[in-house]
């Protein structure tokens, strides 16, 4: 076999196992689509039907009984609001803690990680009752406040990994140039790192977008995102895939969409510091 | 000077008077926690009904996955949140949150007629005389079989049959290789799961969960014959997995046409009765459930009810909501809307009573007499010191039923023998009802 030849056989196996990986990542996410088109005989019969006449009745049924706006509205209020409160606070504290690293910058970041490994559950109930104390139970508010401090570490450290591989010399070039430590984040690190922090806002709205557990126990009406309304459609008592799956379809559509059009600040953001 | 003071005066008056007439016609808006099944989504949509007839009042739903709901209302009316006016919560909570000041007692008064409320279910919902919550629907459990593959194998299914000639007719039916099993039955771990038929089973085995001096007797033979026979009759004749297997998963297997027989909550009729749901449809006859040594506590009791939580600011209109939803007119109004096939049951005698029923729901009779013949306040044959069927009417069950759930599944599964799961079950129970200060 040619080096040529190795190389090409190489080059196939790797996608053959990409490909792969993909499809296998992908096939939830079809056959969710796939069973939202079925009756609910057809989304349980086993084996599964493939040949099938489509029906839109399960996405009118959504439609009938959901306000499916209103859930969308709170889950991009939610979604967003959170991810630009955690940006606001996450830029300067990855910015000070990359370029003005104190004795114990590397303990504060563990302890910001290790919030992380605390099961939601753990804090439910304090939290609860703040939210009941403070009349913020079922509003969007309480959700912001929610998803900005569970991505908050998740957030400041992605920032201070890129911050931390920019050239120390291009700051000093510019406080040469007299710039305020102000100027010196929003002249000179923000535009060299819109790709990292694009890629993490994108990260930030995906992980709200899809949270579920706060979502359930802090709204019941108003505030309820997306996840509610799907949550809302598993039945203990009767048949709901098709209506599940076609709920789960219309909540995944926009984020989907959203990400589609952000893969390459995804892609770039998501690989920095990978290849210098 | 004078001018200007006119005229602020008359602004004033004018904001102060639009408020007023804009507070006037504010509706008060309550809103209401419930679970997602076929006929609380239909009370859902005929709720602008209720709206027209009550312009001052707006209904918000909340509808929630049945544990989530458990846990989110738990989580309310133990905190007083004031989140839910009116929360769909089942017998079991009933009793017990009424006994603790939470709930609101129904007003029965005037033309609700409460006397017309099936006596088993209104005794369930209440405590100390009261009732705690209004039924919208009930349900007992009761046998679901295939005329067609009974008949075939020659066989019959009859009212109140023995469980050995249950499992006889579950051998005889049994043909893996067509697909078919021979009975289906709950086995998901969970005290509303695989436990609700497991102690209807156990109690017409002449079992019971507590002795008089609330003792756990999960250790008695009465328990281990019961369950022993459970696991030998679903490992033989039942579906594999069934371990995983709860309502939706034995009425999926059901619909499929892949059961002979399947024991579960009657509710089942209104499915596997409908042909846009079941393959099986024409071919599914009704019987009382099996007994042993005792038809005490032989089928189970269970209602989903509206109640109302002690702390909501809109008890007037919380009220008038539950009112309706559980009245006779209601029924009527679902009767006349989508057919009387499609009418809540297991509540009102009334219902029973209507020629309409009688003709569209082919399973009536079968669900009234199994409605009728539960009583909660005495389903054992040994004197027991617990209110309720399928479970005991005190906090601590949730958490006893689950474990001992876990450990009759985990049997169920392959991975412990009976003995040892009944009496892990009986150990953690005791310790329980110790910690609880029971004994």
């Amino acid at each position: 076999m040619t080096l040529n030849q190795q190389r090409k056989l190489k080059t196939f196996i790797t996608g053959l196992f990409a490909w792969t990986i993909a499809l296998v990542l992908f096939f939830p996410i079809f056959w969710m689509f796939v069973t939202s088109f079925k009756t609910e005989l057809q989304a349980i019969s086993i084996p599964p039907t493939l040949i099938f006449e489509p029906t839109l009745d399960n996405y009118s049924e959504v439609q009938e009984r959901s306000d499916y706006i209103h859930h969308a509205f709170n889950s991009i209020v939610t979604a967003f609001g959170s991810t630009i409160l955690a940006l606001i606070i996450a830029v300067p504290a990855a910015f000070s803690m990359a370029f003005a690293p104190g004795k114990r910058t590397k303990d504060v970041l563990l302890w910001m990680l290790s919030t992380k490994m605390l099961p939601a559950v753990g804090v439910l109930v304090p939290i609860y009752i703040l939210c009941r104390d403070y009349g913020l139970l079922d509003s969007k508010t309480a959700l912001v406040i929610i998803f900005t401090l569970m991505n908050l570490p998740i957030v400041v450290w992605m920032l201070f990994s890129y911050f931390k591989d920019l050239p120390k010399e291009i700051l000093e070039a510019a406080r040469m140039d007299g710039a305020t430590p102000w100027d010196e984040v929003v002249k000179v690190v923000l535009p060299l790192s819109m790709g990292a922090i694009s890629s993490t806002a994108l990260l930030s709205i995906v992980l709200c977008w899809n949270e579920s557990f706060w979502s359930l126990t802090l709204t019941a009406s108003d505030a309820a995102p997306l996840t509610a309304m799907i949550a809302s459609y598993s039945s203990p008592e009767g048949l709901f895939w098709a209506k599940l799956s076609a709920a789960s379809t219309l909540a995944c559509a926009p984020i989907v969409v959203f990400g589609w059009f952000c893969q390459k600040q995804l892609v770039q953001g998501l690989t920095f510091g990978a290849v210098k | 000077m004078k001018r200007l003071t006119k005229n602020t005066l008359a602004c004033a008056v004018s904001v102060a008077a639009s408020m007023t007439a804009f507070s006037a016609f504010a509706a008060t808006e309550i809103t209401v926690a419930t679970v997602n099944n076929g006929h609380m989504i239909e009370m859902q949509k005929l709720t602008p009904a209720f709206e027209k007839a009550n312009p001052d009042i707006k209904v918000k739903w909340v509808t929630l996955e049945e544990s989530v709901l458990r846990q989110n209302v738990t989580q309310d009316i133990a905190n007083k949140s004031g989140l839910y006016d009116v929360m769909t919560i089942g017998m079991y909570e009933a009793p017990i949150w009424g006994q603790r000041g939470w709930l609101q007692a129904v007003d029965t008064s005037g033309n609700y007629d409460a006397q017309d409320i099936l006596p088993s279910i209104r005794d369930g919902l209440s405590y100390d005389g009261t009732m705690y919550a209004a039924p919208f629907y009930g349900e007992s459990s009761m046998v679901m079989y295939r005329k067609d593959l009974v008949k075939a194998a020659g066989m019959e299914v009859n009212d109140r049959d023995s469980w050995e000639h249950i499992r006889d007719v579950a051998a005889a039916v049994n043909d893996p290789s067509k697909g078919i099993y021979g009975i289906c039955l709950r086995g998901k771990a969970g005290w509303g799961d695989n436990m609700a038929l497991m102690t209807t089973m156990a109690n017409s085995f002449g079992a019971r969960w507590f002795d008089e001096n609330w003792k756990p007797q999960l250790e008695s033979a009465e328990w281990s014959n019961a369950v022993n026979f459970y696991v030998d009759l679903l490992t033989k004749y039942g579906p594999p997995g069934s371990s995983s297997n709860s309502f939706n998963e034995s009425l999926a297997l059901f619909n499929e046409g892949k059961c002979g027989m399947w024991i579960d909550a009657t509710i089942a009729a209104s499915f596997v009765t409908d042909p846009k749901q079941s393959k099986v449809a024409d071919q599914v006859g009704f019987a009382q459930s099996p007994i042993s040594v005792t038809e005490k506590g032989a089928n189970w009791l269970w209602a989903w009810s509206l109640g109302i939580p002690a702390a909501t600011k809109n008890a007037e209109a919380a009220q008038k909501f539950v009112r309706w939803a559980t009245s006779k007119e209601y029924i009527q109004l679902v009767g006349n809307t989508n057919g009387w096939a499609a009418v809540p049951t297991g509540t009102r005698t009334s219902t029973y009573a209507n020629p309409k029923f009688q003709e569209a729901a082919v399973f009536a009779d079968a669900e009234l007499k199994a409605i009728n013949s539960a009583n909660p306040n005495d389903s054992t044959l040994k004197p027991s010191p617990y209110v309720g069927v399928q479970f005991a009417a005190i906090p601590e069950f949730q958490a006893i039923g689950t474990t001992t759930g876990q450990m009759i599944s985990g049997s169920l599964a392959g991975s412990m023998t009976v003995e040892q799961a009944l009496k892990s079950a009986n150990t953690s129970a005791d310790r329980q009802m110790r910690r609880a200060g029971y004994y």
